[in-house]
């Protein structure tokens, strides 16, 4: 019994790790690719930084490290977001989709392991973004609570994975519509949760629509720990409020894609051409 | 010999239909989905009836169109059927897909890989997913290729950089490297080399010889499916036509048929491939 037990986690491991090395492995092969990229969203940070030079010495790193913050952990949210939403989109261009999904492994594995990776990837592109841009601002976090941010950013984790499993739904069901529709999705999020802007000074009508964003709660907890020093015991009432929305969005987006998947099977979406 | 009882595939009155965008005149209009949008139905499969034994090799013919993929995809559990049943090795493939994944696998006419990536880390990322260790992996990849006439000193190489024949021989490899009890070859040798084909060929052959994996292979080549193939399925429109060893099928096609290309067009009633091939664009 628990040989056999032994025998599955380490086969479910394997596959989780399956997924995180090839897909670090197409990284490194597109090295080139990804240092651009990661030169872009250096450059973007610093200039949405820059912007806070427009206040008063005396607000000037605080608004900095506004911004900063939400170039960061929008940069973090998206990347796992879009790994995780575009993961079928890829194995669709390639071509391999019928053989990932002929595979003989649980349809959790294989999700879970791409939201592995989309979180290891995405952590490792922020730090690079991170070291930047302090060394840019020489920003000061003499009231920041940086093990807060981190327990802020891995709770935020689970609900983008949540939402990327819903929208690599999409995807699967059209390839060229749902690779659209995820980057309105991301979009949209990007508007609603004040990424850049405290969510009030959106139009009311908007308004509301931030508080159904799980980004809306990372960056206000996430600002709450860098600028007012704020500890797990001031935040983890929200802390948990998020924890319980990325609990329910996995196995809910799991779900939809299960389903979605026996509709693809059904109607013989689940190929190259979709 | 394989230790099955019953068939390694049983397939009762399979059905599959598709459904696309309906163009302006044609017939058969139905209207489908939330929007109630104007389809076409294309019955793909038929009420198609086959059995496959344990160990042998089981050719399918058929045009483009004539439903030779489709039925190979209903068996992988990639589709499923809309009327009637398929049962790998005694299993629904509606209800047991990933107990009948672990015996399968599948080699289609499209070498499907991350092209960026090396043959053998491809093979590495299958092996991980069948639950093979990294050192096993090596070592099955090595053999196949090896007995395939593929250069040991390519495995590192991108996909990308490869010819098609290379290509489809990593995909063999592939299939081959977990031990499937059942292999479905969907046109493996279509567009390849002479030279590619003539090693594939001869593989496949190997293979037959143990009697250890039962075999599925589609194909547009009627001196392939003579040569590999225990017995033959003759499909025409999504229906089975023949089945039958290919000697048999030569006895029924008539005494004036000369080669198995005259057989195949034989039981499907056209002239050659052009007129086998015009239904295609009426499928």
């Amino acid at each position: 019994m628990r040989t056999s037990l032994e025998g599955a986690i380490a086969r479910e491991t394997g596959t989780l790790y399956a997924f995180v090395e090839r897909n670090f492995r197409l990284v490194k092969r597109y090295l080139s690719w990804e240092i651009v990229f990661l030169f872009y969203n250096v450059i973007n940070a610093l200039t949405i930084g820059l912007i806070g030079y427009q206040v008063p010495a005396g607000q000037r790193n605080t608004t900095i490290l506004y911004l900063v913050i939400g170039a960061l952990l929008w940069g973090y949210l998206s990347i796992l977001f879009d790994e995780v939403a575009n993961s079928i989109s890829y194995e669709r261009w390639e071509g391999t989709i019928e053989y990932t999904f002929m595979a003989p492994i649980r349809r959790l594995t294989h999700l879970l392991g791409t939201c592995l990776y989309g979180v290891t990837y995405g952590i490792a592109r922020t730090l690079v973004v991170l070291v930047a841009v302090a060394l840019f601002f020489h920003l000061s976090l003499s009231h920041a609570n940086l093990w807060a941010a981190v327990v802020v950013l891995l709770v935020s984790s689970l609900s983008f994975m949540g939402l990327g499993l819903i929208a690599a739904v999409l995807p699967l069901l059209s390839t060229e519509r749902g690779a659209q529709a995820t980057h309105i999705i991301q979009g949209v999020i990007l508007l609603i949760s004040g990424v850049y802007y405290p969510v009030t000074v959106l139009p009311h009508w908007v308004q509301w629509l931030s508080w159904l964003s799980p980004a809306t709660y990372s960056l206000e907890m996430a600002r709450s720990a860098l600028l007012n020093d704020a500890g797990l015991g001031d935040l983890w009432l929200s802390l948990l409020k998020l924890a319980i929305i990325g609990v329910l969005l996995i196995p809910v987006g799991l779900c939809i894609f299960v389903v979605a998947e026996r509709w693809a099977m059904r109607t013989g979406r689940l190929k190259r051409n979709g | 010999m394989l230790h099955q009882t019953g068939p390694v595939i049983h397939c009762d009155h399979v059905v599959k239909r598709f459904y696309e965008d309906a163009q302006p005149g044609d017939s058969g209009v139905v209207r489908r989905g939330l929007w109630r949008r104007r389809k076409r139905e294309v019955t793909a499969v038929a009420g198609i009836s086959l059995d496959a034994q344990a160990g042998e090799v089981l050719g399918i013919l058929g045009a483009n169109g004539s439903g030779k993929s489709t039925l190979i995809r209903l068996i992988s559990t990639l589709l499923l059927p809309d009327d009637g049943t398929i049962e790998v090795f005694g299993l629904d493939v509606t209800k047991h897909a990933r107990e009948i994944r672990r015996r399968i696998n599948r080699v289609s006419v499209e070498a499907s890989f991350f092209k960026k990536l090396s043959a053998l880390e491809n093979l590495m990322f299958t092996g991980r997913l069948y639950g093979l260790g990294a050192q096993e992996t090596r070592q099955r990849v090595h053999y196949i290729l090896g007995r395939l006439g593929f250069s040991a000193a390519k495995v590192n190489a991108t996909l990308e950089s490869m010819s098609r024949g290379q290509q489809q021989k990593v995909a063999i490899a592939r299939a081959f490297m977990t031990t499937p009890e059942l292999l479905l070859l969907d046109e493996p040798t279509t567009g390849l080399d002479p030279k590619s084909r003539r090693d594939v060929q001869d593989f496949v052959e190997e293979i037959k010889a143990r009697r250890e994996t039962t075999i599925i292979l589609t194909t547009h080549d009627m001196a392939e499916a003579e040569r590999l193939c225990d017995r033959v399925a003759i499909l025409d429109a999504g229906r089975l036509v023949a089945l039958d060893t290919p000697q048999a099928l030569k006895q029924q096609a008539g005494a004036d048929v000369e080669s198995f290309e005259d057989v195949f067009f034989a039981f499907v009633g056209r002239e050659d491939w052009e007129e086998a091939m015009a239904d295609e664009d009426l499928a």
